[in-house]
């Protein structure tokens, strides 16, 4: 067994290429993710409303217990029946994006549901409605408390978005993909892929370690 | 009590439970301009829940509650959000735990309300904060955040932050009931100033001598129910109730 590695050497630009597609995508649906994420979570706070309620549960239950890869799948290949036919790097990013905002909604909602409920009082007791106790009393300080677990979701989103190589987007493992199937080196080039992951994710994970030191410092992070 | 002039708050035959738990049952209130009444009784009786129900933060299954001759709760049914926002800006609530904003200044904390829902200027709003927080003997924390704050300066921004909605009451949920013994009285000084401007109050508290010095009317519950009510020097020296006797003796006997 003998490894030769000069296939990974040569491809390396285009490695690299992939993993800035690979960010770019990332980030994207993450920023979906968030904005879907937050209106689904304030949806699952109240269960007596009920039809908001229902459909946000719903949307939470069904992406939560089905594959992600049969998610995309039904985006890149259903939609075309409906004549919806959306590029490919549109697909991906709105196919991680729907699948995260359902882990950020329970995010958002566990962040709001663990501020005091005395917060919410005192600000309805001052005359403010729910919506504005909401956006300048609740959010703020619930937004802190996200962060974290944001940032874990920013990880398992980088590496969930290796999927969307399957949908012909060229981002790190499609690239690393086209590499072996002219050099046949799987096993060089699979270990370069997982090794450019490893970085991206250690990186997010110290960037974000240090957000959180400053934040603490800050004192907005009790 | 008089009920001459017209009250600012009137509660009438209100009653609620919690599932199978009776916490009020057919309380009445009525509170005149300026007066300042003070709720005693044993813990489980009813009276936090009774002042709550005064601002709506619990909701009467019975009953009707009027505050400066509008309604708020009618036959245990309560009027809708716009009406009831409008109506909370006229009742300031002190909170057992404070309740202070932690991610805003003490001054943030006394401005927003005003900013945000009486549309007030910046400078406007910082004046009237100021002058709130040397009533309250805080100027100097006005740019600090409320964790470096101890209970008695907190609970003290609070009353700041209540008033800064120039309420028509003031409702005072055990203010001093989560406080080191040490700093129970520079609170008990701001309200008792605040009574003596002529503002009027329901208070809710364990500090007998407060009731005794600064009440118009004390009232006594117990089991969900006002079983004694009158001026303090009655109430104190001459309990009519058994019951009041015997809390008043508990009470007492452990201070």
């Amino acid at each position: 067994m003998n490894l030769d590695f000069t296939p990974v050497w040569q491809g390396w630009p285009q490695l690299m290429h992939g993993a800035v597609v690979t960010i770019e995508i990332t980030a994207a649906s993450l920023l979906l993710g968030c904005v879907l994420g937050l209106l689904v979570g304030i949806a699952r706070l109240d269960p007596s409303k009920k039809l908001i309620y229902g459909l946000a549960t719903g949307y939470v239950t069904f992406i939560r217990g089905t594959p992600l890869l049969v998610q995309l799948f039904l985006l890149f290949f259903g939609l075309p029946q409906f004549n919806i036919l959306l590029p490919a790097f549109a697909c991906g990013v709105l196919g991680l994006g729907i699948y995260s905002g359902a882990y950020v909604s329970e995010i958002v909602r566990g962040a709001i549901q663990s501020i005091d409920r005395g917060q919410m009082e005192a600000a309805r007791s001052l005359g403010m409605s729910y919506r504005q106790a909401m956006r300048i009393i609740i959010l703020p300080q619930a937004v802190v408390r996200m962060i974290p677990p944001l940032g874990n979701e920013f990880i398992a989103l980088i590496k969930n978005s290796a999927l969307v190589s399957l949908l012909t987007i060229a981002d790190l493992m499609h690239e690393g993909q086209k590499i072996i199937s002219v050099s046949y080196r799987s096993l060089e080039v699979y270990l370069a892929i997982a090794f450019v992951y490893l970085i991206l994710t250690s990186l997010t994970g110290l960037l974000l370690r240090h957000m959180e030191m400053r934040l603490r410092a800050g004192g907005v992070v009790q | 009590m008089s009920s001459t002039a017209s009250p600012i708050v009137a509660v009438r035959g209100i009653g609620k439970s919690f599932g199978a738990h009776r916490v009020l049952s057919d309380v009445a209130l009525s509170v005149q301009p300026s007066q300042v009444v003070v709720i005693i009784g044993p813990s489980g009786s009813g009276k936090s829940t009774l002042l709550r129900c005064c601002n709506a933060l619990e909701v009467p299954q019975e009953g009707s509650i009027t505050i400066c001759g509008t309604d708020l709760v009618k036959n245990g049914q309560l009027i809708p959000d716009r009406e009831l926002n409008a109506l909370r800006m006229q009742v300031g609530m002190v909170f057992q735990s404070f309740n202070l904003f932690p991610h805003l200044t003490v001054l943030e904390n006394v401005t927003v309300g005003p900013r945000q829902l009486r549309k007030m200027s910046k400078s406007h709003a910082d004046a009237l904060a100021h002058e709130l927080l040397a009533k309250v003997g805080l100027s100097q924390k006005a740019a600090a955040y409320p964790a470096t704050l101890s209970g008695g300066q907190k609970q003290r921004v609070a009353i700041a932050r209540a008033l800064a909605m120039q309420p028509r009451v003031m409702l005072f949920d055990e203010p001093t009931s989560a406080l080191d013994p040490e700093l129970v009285g520079e609170v008990l000084q701001v309200m008792k100033a605040l009574a003596r401007e002529g503002m009027t109050m329901i208070v809710v508290t364990h500090e007998m001598g407060f009731a005794r010095e600064v009440a118009d009317v004390v009232m006594v519950m117990d089991a969900g129910q006002i079983i004694e009510a009158g001026p303090p020097e009655q109430v104190f020296s001459a309990p009519q109730n058994p019951r009041t006797r015997s809390f008043l003796q508990a009470v007492i006997s452990r201070d």
